[in-house]
């Protein structure tokens, strides 16, 4: 078996192979680290999707490799001598084209009968297609190949703190630049250094360069806003008695097993997909439904941006479960440290913007996902309960359909079950 | 501890959990979430460091009171003593 540089998300061209976490003689089981990969998105750890023994590697640490390359060989229980052979002579060709990041321009040709041999390998590939990948194909990867000026001449690696990299964009530095000048990680005070040196000779910064995880986000969203006839519903909900249990629950907690209103949210969305599961699933030339319940929550990175990572099996777990596993998402997004699973599986997402203080959130589904989840912050609003007006802690829920997989009245009884379960919080564990 | 370690402490723990932020300097009479942009998750693992030293526990009915800086150090200094 081929171990591929894995697509992770349909935005996703290439990675860097950051660094082998396994090496030649080990045996792997099914979900192991074989790698630690860098994308736009973060370090992500490639998992290995069957069992076997890592038997060659052949891809580089540091180098920029095409989703699809083979990067090593992993014997498996089927594989014989022979098989193994014709696998180990296929890397090691596809690896010794110059391709990825190395390549220089004129060596473009060669790079792609690269692919092309990667590609016609297809058939032995473990490479974990993200299910937006299978619908789109990879479209990005031809444009960027069109456009070709993308390819710099001599390119570098960028290592950069987050706050250099922010001040990078404020202050229009090309990072790249300033990596050939710099040894070892650029820091926020590498990057003003540089931005003065450019004002000391009178150039003009440049227009802050477009952050790439944002292009590949905004490349997947132009996807979906084309695609997918999207609708829209939205319906407030009283949180006055989730909140006061939650609190009750969590006077009787030590600090660190407190349990957040997210938390609670994401529990009930998952509890309102079982009843109405048609929202939980994906778009493929028809509607499918996932028996697995994966949410992909957007979570900010500190870099800038959000990553929607899949809670992985929110079915099977209760509340404190479902904290221990948005808990462990969340370092792992911040920490740059997530798995290839939780970077591929999602089967909806759920997106809570009530930090940043808005009121209702409108989502876009993220393709071949049929449907997102919207959460507004929690406000204190006026609230009519029988005769009486009474000031209440609201939630504005929304949903965002997929109306070729279901219709607005699926989405109605959607919100309708999630408003009944945080009536009944205590439900909920 | 006097209130210059407490606030010395709680410094720290904030460059700990938004590292973006280190060696900046945190604004004593905003709101720390806002100004920081550290959401509800950030809060909890800020208290959490907290609660190991200077070891004190804050219940979920105080985070009024430990929405800013200046509040968040004299309600620690209130409770070592």
């Amino acid at each position: 078996m081929i171990y591929k540089m894995p697509s992770l998300g349909a935005d996703m061209e290439s990675g860097i192979l950051a660094e082998w976490k396994a090496k030649e003689g080990d045996t792997l089981k099914k979900g192991d680290v074989i790698a630690d990969i860098e994308t736009s998105k973060g370090v992500i750890e490639g998992e290995v999707y069957e069992d076997g023994k890592v038997e060659k590697i052949v891809a580089k640490e540091g180098v920029e490799y095409p989703v699809g390359t083979p990067l090593a060989v992993i014997r498996t229980e089927k594989d014989d001598d022979a098989t193994i052979k014709k696998e180990i002579e296929e890397t090691i060709a596809a690896l010794s084209a110059p391709s990825g990041k190395e390549a220089q321009p004129q060596q473009e040709e060669e790079a792609m009968k690269t692919e092309t041999a990667a590609e016609s390998s297809a058939s032995a590939s473990e490479v974990p297609k993200s299910a937006a990948e299978e619908i789109f194909g990879t479209p990005a990867k031809a444009e960027s190949r069109a456009e070709g000026e993308r390819k710099p001449e001599v390119p570098v690696r960028v290592r950069a703190t987050p706050l250099a990299k922010k001040r990078a964009r404020e202050l229009g530095v090309d990072l790249e630049e300033l990596a050939r000048k710099v040894h070892g990680k650029i820091s926020a005070k590498d990057v003003e250094e540089a931005a003065k040196r450019m004002q000391q000779k009178g150039a003009v910064p440049s227009a802050s360069k477009p952050d790439p995880m944002r292009m590949a986000i905004a490349a997947a969203m132009s996807r979906s806003n084309a695609e997918i006839p999207h609708y829209y519903l939205s319906t407030p909900i009283n949180m006055t008695r989730a909140l006061e249990w939650l609190r009750e629950l969590n006077a009787k907690r030590s600090i660190k097993e407190r349990i957040l209103p997210a938390a609670l949210m994401i529990r009930a969305v998952v509890k309102a997909l079982q009843a109405v599961p048609e929202l939980n699933g994906f778009w493929k030339e028809g509607p499918i439904v996932s028996p697995e319940i994966h949410p992909g929550i957007a979570i900010a990175r500190r870099q800038g941006g959000l990553i929607t990572p899949a809670l992985i099996d929110a079915h099977e777990k209760n509340l404190d479960e479902t904290m221990k596993a948005l808990t462990d998402l969340i370092e792992r997004t911040r920490g740059g440290k997530l798995t290839s699973s939780q970077m591929t599986r999602q089967t909806i997402t759920i997106t809570n913007l009530g930090d940043l203080g808005v009121e209702k959130v409108y989502g876009v589904i993220y393709p071949p996902q049929v449907a997102l989840v919207g959460f507004g912050r929690i406000m204190e609003r006026p609230w009519a309960e029988g005769d009486a007006i009474a000031v209440r802690k609201v939630v504005e829920a929304s949903i965002a359909g997929d109306h070729r997989a279901t219709d607005g009245r699926t989405g109605a009884l959607f919100l309708a079950k999630l408003e009944k379960l945080l009536q009944k919080p205590e439900d909920l564990q | 501890m006097t209130k210059e370690e407490i606030k010395k402490t709680i410094v720290e723990a904030i460059y700990e959990i938004a590292p973006e932020h280190e060696g900046e300097e945190i604004p004593e009479k905003e709101n720390l979430q806002e100004s920081l942009e550290i959401d509800s998750y950030d809060f909890l693992n800020l208290l959490t460091a907290l609660a190991e030293k200077p070891g004190v526990e804050v219940p979920e009915e105080d985070y009024g009171k430990v929405d800013t800086l200046e509040h968040m150090v004299d309600y620690f200094a209130e409770r070592i003593k």
